[in-house]
């Protein structure tokens, strides 16, 4: 095991890229820590899946090394390079038994055959397919075989990393809790690098320590989930990750005020002047609607009751504006927003202000 | 998965069962009639019962015949669907490549049976042929007229070169259905060449397979026209298959009645291989999962 | 009106629908909830006309239509794959169906026109679908669907193939579309997040069998029966096996669970109390609630807020908490539970009694 380094890696798919947008990757310096759990977060196209394959393997980045540790990897094929790892839709062999589909990894790497024994029995009872080892894995449900692609991962015990390519895509939302919390506790109990790939933030925040989200072939940002919650660094994070996303309004913000409109919102921290191009950015939990005359005034144009809590659909100045409202709360006919001071963000050209003066 | 259901939808069907029971089912019951009759002309005809049945089971001309058959089909089998796979296998994915092979490979398709028997007579001579030519010049004595060897490898050779690609194109239509995410998890298990081929293409091309086997065995035990133009059922006997014999009890000899049962067992025989070939092959591994 | 009565559909030894009875009314979103498998496709398959139940009768506005083939009924069906013409233009491709019934050409040009900004397709009706992104393909197939003003719009998972923010866009936009027509809209879905996101009606399937359907936020709320309210909970539904005694609901280990109101008059016995993740606290809600203890399987964090895992007595809980909480994995803590909050549930699994609900609806 050893940390995984992307040394100015780019990719593209056509032999001769000549514009920017002719790459699927653009440049990339990034470290995965050995024994983390890593997301790559972002909607499909945004060159995620590619990343993944650069690691493992099946693709050979036009630009840049791989270092696993201090090795270099960058043109040696999957099979030299100590990955696992596990696809959106799952992989099994058909015409094996569970049984041999999990030691079809070790078995090709010659493991002795006792050896395969006892790994692939603690494999089976680990992802708690015992009783059907000498099943045939195809007539298996979806979840028991992703179980499989997974497991025939862990088996090795010389991976460096697994990989996860959207697993869960296939998989009914109960067990998607119970395989999401299978995989974490397995990587407590093994410590491998974990890489999930996924467009589902509630996948990769839940999932990953660390977060990288990824859009039009770039990191956007790379950061913890509460980083990401709190403090998106472009508004395209913002919108990506919460449901609904960061509301993101046109201010002219002075010092430590935000006007939108007419109406002033108070910021924490002073920004001086940033000028035009200016935007406040809040998430919808950390705006709570109140009687009129406490907050800015909003108009209520709609309420969406999705159980736990209710999305409150505002317009603020012409501006859309969505709060989370608890199920308790009450909602006034005649309402105001209240802004978290320390919540709320601004951006300038969609880029992250760091405030002067706190 | 139950279908739609329209009634209407029989009528549609009607003129193809119409067309059946002319090309198909009258003739047959015109050959079971003559199969349990004698005639001697003139359109008199006596009652034979199983006559010419028993008479053909035990005859030594039907047994060898059908021995020539079950070994040719064998044969034919043997190598065609061992060298499609392997053509398959080798043809490329994508690029201009695939184009240029799929034509080359539905070439032979495309050439009347008969045509083929004349292009193999004429190219496997040895006074004009140039395979014929070539062979007996480096020393190989190669005569198809006179070598029953010989004759049955232009018979086979022939075969080959004509419905090889058949199984081809039906396998590579097999292999490029087979989703990437297969191979890649192969690569990553550290799989072999070999091991691709054994767990995922060989399970993911069964069905295809059973389909070009069929196709393969109903062909060639049926063979008749090529071996009807190069040899002409010799020398000897030695490619005389049920289908030339046949012909010649009933065209040559006019034995209708010995000819019709003949043809009766043919037909049940062919019938029988290919169920058996059928339920062998679906059976191995048959449970798929089903859809609601 | 589409009404079901006493479906059944068997396909061989299996049975797919074990009798379903289910009116859907004119100008609504209906929702068909359930796992893989649950029967929701079977279920369509019958609504639509490709399939003939067994037993039972399928009617439309009173009248039987089992055996009125499918291209005689005025259906439109949405899949999960993006289906649409490959070589037609975007615009060809909403306008099918129109050619088909033989409309003039400038009351084809108005109604894909309208459906087209309906759903946001304005600026691509001139490309081809492949030309166009999964959601732009979706929202296609979806404007075919609408101009053919069909009486019945069946949506299998329209939006399992989409990206998370691209599904959330288009939820937000359909209300609006299922809105304003006379139009029955079926909508299959596994997920209860959808369910409550789009709203109207929503029937929950388990096993082939529909266990409740209504209003889908009353559904949610006020589920009949356990099956019912662990279909309809996402994160899963908590529960903790209790007897009824003299004083109180009894846990296995000797907790006193003081009954709520309408619980309170429930006779002594056995019965299962379930509470969503949210109704599982970290801190006391309160004098009344009741403290359990339990270990730490696992927690995770959204960002907002933290999802607790926890093991008691056997029971896999989830709790969810606002923040991010750094709790150590494997240890001990406690939990609270609010006795106001928890669905007590008889030994059949029907419902026994409900919490009240908080704020004004």
């Amino acid at each position: 095991m050893a940390r995984i380094v992307l040394d100015g890696i780019a990719h593209s798919y056509l032999s001769e890229p000549r514009r920017p947008a002719d790459w699927a990757l653009k440049e990339i310096n990034h470290t995965w820590e050995d024994g983390h759990a890593y997301a790559l977060l972002g909607p499909s196209g945004c060159g995620k899946t590619t990343l993944l394959n650069l690691i493992s393997g099946l693709l050979t980045p036009t630009k840049g090394r791989i270092l696993f540790g201090e090795e270099d990897m960058t043109g040696l094929p999957p099979e030299a390079r100590n990955i696992a790892q596990v696809f959106q839709f799952p992989v099994v062999y058909d015409t094996m038994s569970v049984f041999d589909n999990l030691a079809f990894p070790l078995r090709n790497r010659r493991v002795p055959e006792a050896e395969v024994k006892t790994r692939v029995a603690e494999m089976l009872d680990i992802i708690g397919l015992k009783d059907k080892a000498r099943r045939k894995a195809a007539g298996l449900s979806a979840d028991e075989k992703q179980k499989i692609s997974l497991g025939r991962g862990l088996v090795r015990s010389d991976v460096a990393a697994i990989l996860f390519d959207e697993p869960l895509t296939v998989i009914d939302p109960h067990l998607k809790w119970v395989l999401r919390s299978q995989l974490k506790h397995l990587h407590r109990r093994f410590g491998f690098t974990m890489i999930y790939v996924t467009h589902d933030q509630t996948e990769a925040l839940t999932f990953a320590d660390k977060v990288v989200v990824m859009y039009e072939g770039e990191v956007v940002q790379f950061g913890t989930p509460a980083e990401l919650f709190e403090r998106p660094r472009h508004t395209f994070v913002g919108y990506f990750i919460g449901s609904p996303g960061m509301n993101v309004l046109p201010a002219k913000v002075d010092g430590a005020e935000a006007m939108v409109g007419s109406h002033r919102i108070a910021l924490e921290g002073s920004y001086g002047r940033p000028g035009n191009g200016a935007e406040i950015g809040v998430r919808p939990e950390f705006v709570r609607i109140a009687p009129a005359g406490e907050g800015v005034p909003v108009q209520i144009r709609g309420v969406e009751d999705v159980g736990r809590y209710r999305i409150v659909r505002t317009l603020l100045a012409g501006h859309e504006l969505n709060a989370i409202a608890g199920e308790d709360e009450a909602l006034p006919a005649e309402a105001s927003a209240l802004f978290d001071p320390g919540h709320v963000n601004v951006y300038v050209n969609s880029h992250l202000v760091e405030p002067e003066a706190r | 998965m139950d279908k739609p259901w329209n009634n209407k939808a029989w009528f549609l069907v009607l003129p193809v069962v119409v067309l059946v029971a002319f090309s198909a089912v009258i003739p047959l019951m015109t050959v079971v009639n003559y199969s349990v009759q004698d005639t001697f002309g003139q359109n008199v005809f006596f009652w034979a019962g199983t006559d010419w049945y028993e008479q053909t089971l035990a005859s030594e001309r039907f047994r060898d015949a059908l021995v020539r058959n079950l070994v040719f089909s064998f044969l034919i089998l043997a190598i065609e669907v061992p060298l499609g796979i392997a053509v398959a296998l080798a043809m490329p994915r994508k690029g201009w490549g695939v184009s240029v092979c799929l034509v080359l490979m539905a070439l032979p398709l495309l050439i009347p049976w008969n045509v083929v028997g004349t292009i193999w007579q004429v190219f496997g001579r040895i006074d004009i042929g140039l395979l014929g030519r070539v062979l007996a010049d480096i020393g190989i004595d190669y005569n198809y007229t006179q070598e029953p060897i010989a004759a049955w490898a232009t018979v086979i050779v022939m075969d080959v070169w004509h419905w090889t690609s058949l199984v081809v194109l039906l396998c590579y239509a097999g292999l490029v259905s087979i989703p990437d995410a297969y191979y890649q998890a192969a690569r990553i298990d550290g799989a072999s060449r070999w091991a691709v081929f054994r767990y995922i293409q060989l399970p993911k091309l069964k069905h295809v397979l059973l389909i070009a086997i069929l196709l393969r065995f109903m062909d060639s035990f049926m063979i008749y026209t090529e071996p009807f133009v190069v040899t002409g059922g010799g020398p000897g006997n030695s490619t005389t298959f049920l289908s030339i014999d046949l012909v010649k009890m009933a065209i040559g000899q006019f034995d209708l009645g010995p000819a019709a049962a003949m043809s009766i067992v043919y037909f049940l025989i062919v019938l029988a291989l290919s169920y058996v070939f059928y339920t062998v092959m679906t059976k191995t591994g048959a449970d798929r999962p089903g859809g609601r | 009106m589409l009404e079901l009565r006493d479906v059944i559909k068997e396909v061989g030894q299996e049975t797919h629908i074990r009798g379903v009875s289910l009116a859907l009314e004119r100008g609504g979103l209906n929702v068909l909830l359930g796992p893989t498998r649950s029967g929701k496709t079977s279920l369509m398959r019958l609504m639509a006309g490709l399939d003939r139940p067994t037993s039972g009768d399928v009617l439309m506005d009173g009248k039987s239509i089992v055996g009125v083939p499918v291209q005689k009924r005025n259906v439109a069906m949405v899949y999960q794959q993006f289906i649409n013409y490959p070589t037609l233009t975007v615009f060809e491709n909403i306008a099918s169906p129109l050619r088909v019934a033989g409309h003039d050409r400038k009351t084809i040009r108005s109604e894909v026109e309208k459906a087209a900004a309906l759903l946001q397709l304005e600026p691509y009706l001139d490309r081809t679908p492949l030309e166009l992104s999964g959601g732009q393909q979706q929202r296609t197939a979806l404007a075919r669907a609408l101009v053919k003003n069909a009486e019945l719009v069946l949506l299998d998972e329209p939006l399992a193939n989409l990206d998370y923010k691209l599904r959330e866009e288009l939820r937000a936009e359909l209300p609006k579309v299922f809105a304003e027509s006379g139009t029955i809209f079926v909508y299959a879905t596994t997920e209860p997040t959808e369910a409550l996101l789009l709203g109207g009606n929503t029937a929950t399937l388990a096993e082939g069998k529909v266990t409740q359907f209504g209003p889908t936020i009353e559904v949610f709320n006020r589920p009949d029966d356990l099956v019912t309210a662990r279909t309809f909970s996402d994160p899963p539904l908590n529960t903790l096996p209790v007897s009824k005694k003299p004083e109180g609901f009894v846990t296995t280990d000797g907790t006193v669970i003081a009954p709520d109101r309408e619980a309170a008059g429930l006779p002594q016995g056995e019965y299962v109390l379930a509470f969503r993740p949210h109704h599982l606290f970290l801190e006391a809600p309160g004098p009344a609630a009741v403290a359990l203890r339990a270990s730490v399987a696992i927690s995770e964090i959204t960002g907002s807020e933290s999802f607790i895992h926890v093991d008691h007595a056997g029971e896999r809980w989830v709790a969810l908490a606002h923040g991010v909480r750094g709790i150590e994995v494997d240890s001990e803590i406690t939990v609270f539970l609010d006795p106001e909050r928890l669905f007590v549930f008889d030994r059949n699994g029907d419902i026994a009694a409900s919490p009240a609900l908080r704020h004004a609806a």
